[in-house]
């Protein structure tokens, strides 16, 4: 399978790449680690007459402790993610999931910046930047803007990131956090999530995301209401459906995936250490 | 648009289309037909090649995105007529069945090793994730990885 033609352009900068952007409008894609937009270019199910690859914007790549959160270039890739100790101390959640996309050969390649701004419900770092109360800071024509992850994903494979912005940062809050834990039900390793949940539980509260639950990544708005008010994880975990839109596929139906959503908040609610 | 990469040591000059995948470019281009194409969805592993020294999947990257790196396939493993640890890991353990999966598994199987040269049998097993055996040979694949490890960490001992 090869990709429909389109002309490559190469940004050295993420003002060239913004400016590209604004000229070629809604006819270009950003390409990073391509790990998303490849297979989709090649199913022709995208065809971007224009490509721009923003994948070696090396200034774009670290992970920093900045003061009362961690900033994380938008091009940091998931194996760097995987093995940050940083991370690893600070956002285990986050380092711990990272792990988990794709496969090694994925990971060398796929970008945090590429995994967010696509967008896909089924992807797993969305729903752990959901449960982080993160932020997505966005480049674009007229400057910076911050985008808080709630208000981030619109619909399925669409974002808040008009057509001239480019993500350059993510901004994860430093917590205490008190426990945390990443549930991934896939029949094969290298699966998408058939259902993923993400859950932190820090400074006395708790996030809860979840991985292909509806057209977007979600917020388990229940759940987190249920163990606000006291519930146990099991109470909590009867509430996770609620707001949700679980689709079938080949791997599942919606009772299917439903019962998986409440199986695995449990789950998540209990390793992160609610009774 | 046109592209140069060192593809096992040797630099390669090619004129492309944007469009040409990888794992094409190092097919019909350079000429080495070692690397194969599974899936092409970038589930199988069958392609990986190694890009500045880390696994890749060759369907799942254009040719554009390698310009100016330094990309091995399975043919720069062994040095002259001497085989790679790996490869020698894998014949020694009978490795592989039709074979299909093999230059793709070596290939994974010796990123793994660069990144953890001491895994347990879980983390091999871990660490091929990406690569599929459609024979379902996979326990003499880890068992070739595992013998390579403790060959080369003797070695290095």
């Amino acid at each position: 399978m090869i990709p429909a033609s389109f002309d490559y352009q190469r940004a050295g900068s993420a003002d060239e790449a913004i400016a590209l952007l604004t000229e070629h409008g809604d006819e270009a894609k950003l390409l990073a680690g391509g790990h998303s937009l490849l297979p989709l270019m090649k199913l022709r199910l995208a065809s971007p007459s224009v490509l721009i690859d923003v994948g070696r914007l090396d200034d774009l790549r670290y992970i920093r402790d900045a003061g009362d959160h961690i900033a994380i270039g938008a091009l940091t890739r998931h194996r760097e993610l995987e093995t940050s100790a940083l991370l690893a101390e600070a956002a285990p959640l986050l380092s711990h999931a990272a792990g988990h996309v794709g496969d090694p050969q994925v990971r060398h390649r796929g970008t945090i910046g590429g995994s967010l701004a696509h967008a896909d419900p089924a992807s797993d770092l969305p729903a752990v930047v959901l449960a982080m109360g993160g932020t997505i800071v966005v480049q674009g024509p007229s400057g910076q803007r911050e985008i808080a992850i709630a208000d981030f994903y619109i619909g399925f494979l669409e974002s808040a990131l008009a057509p001239d912005e480019l993500m350059t940062e993510i901004r994860i809050p430093k917590l205490d956090v008190e426990g945390w834990s990443f549930q991934k039900f896939n029949r094969r390793a290298q699966d998408w999530a058939i259902v993923g949940v993400a859950a932190v539980r820090a400074n006395g509260s708790t996030g809860v995301a979840l991985v292909n639950m509806g057209s977007t990544p979600l917020l388990a708005s229940g759940v987190v209401d249920a163990v606000k008010s006291g519930a146990t994880a099991a109470q909590a975990a009867e509430r996770a459906t609620e707001n949700t839109e679980a689709q079938s596929d080949i791997n599942a139906s919606v009772a299917y995936r439903e019962h998986l959503a409440r199986v695995l908040v449990r789950r998540a609610l209990e390793e992160s250490g609610l009774a | 648009m046109e592209i140069t990469m060192t593809v096992n040591g040797v630099v390669q000059t090619a004129d492309i289309e944007p469009r040409t995948l990888l794992v094409y470019f190092l097919r019909e281009n350079v000429g080495l037909t070692g690397t194969n194409i599974g899936c092409d969805t970038s589930s199988c592993g069958a392609c990986t090649i190694h890009v500045d020294g880390e696994s890749a999947k060759s369907c799942t990257l254009l040719a554009v995105q390698a310009d100016g790196c330094s990309v091995t396939t399975i043919e720069g493993l062994a040095d002259g007529d001497t085989m790679h640890p790996m490869q020698q890991a894998f014949q020694e353990n009978h490795g592989l069945q039709c074979g299909y999966c093999t230059p793709g598994m070596v290939m994974a199987a010796v990123s793994l090793l660069d990144e953890n040269p001491d895994p347990t049998e879980q983390e091999v097993r871990l660490g091929l994730e990406g690569n599929l055996c459609r024979c379902t040979g996979y326990h003499n694949i880890v068992k070739s990885v595992l013998a390579c490890a403790a060959e080369q960490s003797g070695a290095t001992k």
